[in-house]
């Protein structure tokens, strides 16, 4: 009862709270001279919606990161962070990198600096939206970012419809994320489980043969479903790989006793792990333990950033993982070798693909604001639209019209040995740049339908 | 996938998880039942057990030190906590000493988190332990096992502490009735201090023992803070052997539900505690009337 009681309190004020909000921002506007005015002068052909005009009125535009500072995710969420810090800086500092992806970035964009708000999701849907809704009622954010968790990523995505507010995705490997969940107003650069499987599978199969066993580990949301279908429909069509059992557990699993004890007595040769950030580093190191490692072979068809940093090249060696960046791609792309640089330098690591991911998103969405010349979300929406071919740390690439989604290289990485890293975070050597266009399914096989611009 | 060898493994790992969970558990439950106050940092005692012991680990390089040094850190914790904060709250309403508890978690998990990052840390197993062991039926981490013997040999200890000891005896009394206590003449204030550090050093201890098998990052208790809660439910408030059965219950219902469908285990968990609470509310060894 106690409970109920406290609850209700807490409902009260805060709507209490709103109503002063509101109250308090209806008096300002009547006091302010000619605010009416503007609203009527944009009415004609762009009414107002969503965060606009308001949001890019100000000489400093928002925009809200809801990414995972705590829990299983943590670490790759700080990462993404790190790059998308580093993108605004460079967005208001006209730094070489950020000039030649977005050229008319010019100290800010559209005149306006640009600033990042970010918030603990917690890899939780329901907590981004919650820090997002703060960053709108608080700031006018013009565009939100945030996930590592695809279950996020889907909630972003129809928070973004709702509010009319730009949404670009951060780490979400979901095929659902740009498949039957996408919207209209939410973009996503990285590589997913439909990508990730086509890239990795070639690769298994010309390496290890037809017809074999594998035991998959599956996180139990969006993203581990999707992937894992993915890549056991790929190895099954195409070879003829059996899944012998497919583990699924909770996000946020520590003990994998349980799951593992089922996969050593199931007869697999391969153990495809799905699990990712911190899932993916206790049940690698917990299979070490079983003798399940070396025993079966690893596979990583979604790269976990720094998994080789935590469990050591000791499991990672002579893994096959599919990644969307890897910083040895310096050597192949001048622009990931300033990206690299320029990161390394402010932060004292090498970035892993989760700022990567940060970086070039924020990087994209400058330069299809710059480009359309206005902040009214759907004129940036046609530019992104366009599907014009664009540059990224990874060579040139392109956003699909049809359902949002960058058409993108996937990198195949495959784990060294330890005596063959020629510096602490050489981890992994690349293998294969496989080019995005064949990797893609047909736009509307995953049943997306992006909805309406206003 | 149901064949014996596997219902035997599984059972196994039932057996190694239930005891590190009744190790956890007995902590929670003798400060709940002595104090009154629902430790939400429990959790959070786990992980500063966990820490201590590596930072121990990595600076003498032995885990009988970080094993030692670990706990009777996290006991100063505790005792330090109590004295301060905690103390603050016993008459205070149940939801202030959730919060306030809640808090506290909050806290020591952050400040680790800006201290030593969110990567995971890892504690290798001693020397002796390293390895796989062959039991004839499965092949199993030698460590794991060794960690059931710890963990027995320290619930065995703190079963002496609570049963065999002048203190114990106190400790037991308050838990029926700590006003009766404080009326004989015993300083209630001071066993209350000393419950708090026992029971965190329980945590902490399984904290240890506990970071060979999962590698250690600041969020380590916030799962195993819940199976704990219901640990304590099935087995009953306050009761030491509750702790035990109920860990070892948990245990056997995560890993042998996980053999048929590992997505049901701890639905089937919390089906159970469902069970016991409507059979028995006050749990399998709990009794009405304790607070």
């Amino acid at each position: 009862m106690a409970g109920f009681k406290s609850g209700n309190k807490g409902m009260d004020g805060f709507s209490r709270r709103r109503v002063l909000q509101l109250g308090a921002g209806v008096a300002s506007a009547t006091f302010i001279p000619g605010l009416g005015t503007i609203g009527w002068a944009y009415a004609d052909d762009k009414p107002a919606m969503g965060t606009w005009p308001a949001g890019s009125q100000g000489d400093t535009v928002y925009i809200g990161a809801a990414v995972p500072l705590t829990g299983a995710y943590a670490s790759s969420g700080e990462d993404e962070r790190k790059g998308m810090e580093l993108a605004v800086e460079h967005m208001n500092t006209n730094h070489e990198l950020m000039k030649k992806i977005a050229p008319k970035v010019d100290k800010g964009v559209l005149g306006k600096k640009v600033a990042l708000l970010s918030a603990d999701s917690a890899a939780k849907p329901n907590q981004a939206v919650q820090a997002e809704q703060t960053f709108i009622n608080q700031n006018k954010i013009i565009l939100m970012t945030g996930s590592t968790s695809s279950a996020v990523a889907v909630a972003l995505n129809k928070f973004a419809q709702r509010e009319k507010i730009l949404y670009v995705a951060a780490i979400s490997g979901s095929n659902d994320t740009t498949g039957k969940d996408c919207v209209r107003y939410g973009f996503r650069q990285n590589f997913y489980g439909q990508t990730a499987a086509a890239a990795i599978g070639p690769v298994l199969i010309k390496q290890f043969g037809k017809n074999r066993k594998a035991a998959f580990m599956t996180p139990d949301y969006t993203y581990g479903h999707t992937v894992t279908k993915s890549v056991n429909d790929y190895l099954k069509e195409n070879a003829g790989w059996e899944m012998v059992t497919n583990q699924v557990s909770p996000l946020g699993t520590q003990d994998f006793s349980q799951y593992l004890t089922n996969i050593a007595n199931s007869g697999a040769e391969f153990l495809i792990n799905v699990n990712w950030g911190r899932d993916a580093v206790l049940s690698s190191q917990q299979a070490k333990q079983f003798g399940i490692l070396p025993k079966m072979k690893l596979v990583i068809p979604y790269q976990i950033p720094f998994l080789a940093k935590e469990v050591g090249p000791d499991i990672t060696e002579g893994v096959f993982a599919a990644t969307d960046f890897w910083w040895t791609l310096e050597d192949k792309y001048p622009l990931a070798k300033m990206f690299v640089d320029a990161f390394q330098k402010k932060y004292g690591y090498r970035p892993e693909w989760g700022a990567e991911n940060g970086y070039i998103s924020f990087a994209h969405w400058a330069r299809m604001v710059s480009e359309a010349g206005s902040f009214y979300p759907p004129d940036v929406i046609k530019q992104y639209e366009k599907g014009e071919t664009i540059p990224s740390l990874v060579g040139d690439v392109h956003y699909r019209p049809e359902d949002h989604q960058c058409v993108r290289p996937v990198i195949i990485v495959r784990g060294k040995a330890k005596k063959d890293m020629k510096n602490d975070e050489d981890f992994w050597e690349v293998l294969e740049v496989v080019p995005g266009e064949g990797l893609m399914q047909a736009p509307d096989a995953f049943g997306c339908k992006l909805g309406d611009y206003t | 996938m149901v064949n014996w060898a596997n219902f035997i493994s599984q059972c196994f790992n039932g057996l190694v998880l239930g005891a590190l969970l009744a190790l956890i558990s007995s902590g929670l439950t003798i400060i709940y039942g002595t104090l009154g106050v629902l430790n939400l940092a429990h959790g959070a005692m786990f992980m500063l057990g966990g820490y201590a012991g590596w930072l121990a680990y990595t600076y003498s390089g032995s885990f009988i030190v970080a094993l030692i040094a670990g706990s009777l850190f996290v006991m100063l914790v505790g005792v330090v906590t109590e004295r301060l904060i905690i103390r603050h709250f016993y008459s205070r309403p149940p939801e202030d000493q959730l919060l306030v508890t809640f808090g506290l978690g909050i806290v020591f998990v952050e400040a680790v988190r800006f201290f030593f990052g969110s990567l995971s840390k890892t504690t290798p197993p001693p020397a002796l332990f390293q390895g796989i062991t062959n039991l004839g039926f499965m092949f199993y981490p030698t460590y794991r096992l060794a960690a059931l013997g710890i963990v027995a040999i320290a619930l065995l200890a703190l079963y002496f502490v609570l049963y065999k000891t002048r203190i114990g005896m106190i400790v037991r009394a308050g838990i029926e009735d700590s006003v009766m206590v404080d009326s004989l003449g015993i300083d209630v204030y001071k066993v209350f201090m000393l419950v708090f550090g026992i029971g965190a050093m329980a945590a902490g201890f399984a904290g240890i023992v506990n970071a060979p098998v999962v590698s250690i990052a600041p969020d380590v208790g916030e799962a195993i803070l819940v199976q704990t809660f219901v640990v304590v439910v099935i087995g009953g408030v306050g009761s030491f052997p509750g702790a035990i059965i109920g860990g070892l219950i948990a245990g056997e219902i995560i890993s042998i539900t996980s053999m048929f469908n590992p997505a049901y285990s701890y639905v089937m968990l919390f089906i159970a505690m469902t069970l016991v609470l409507v059979l028995r509310p006050h749990g399998l060894l709990g009794t009405a009337g304790r607070e």
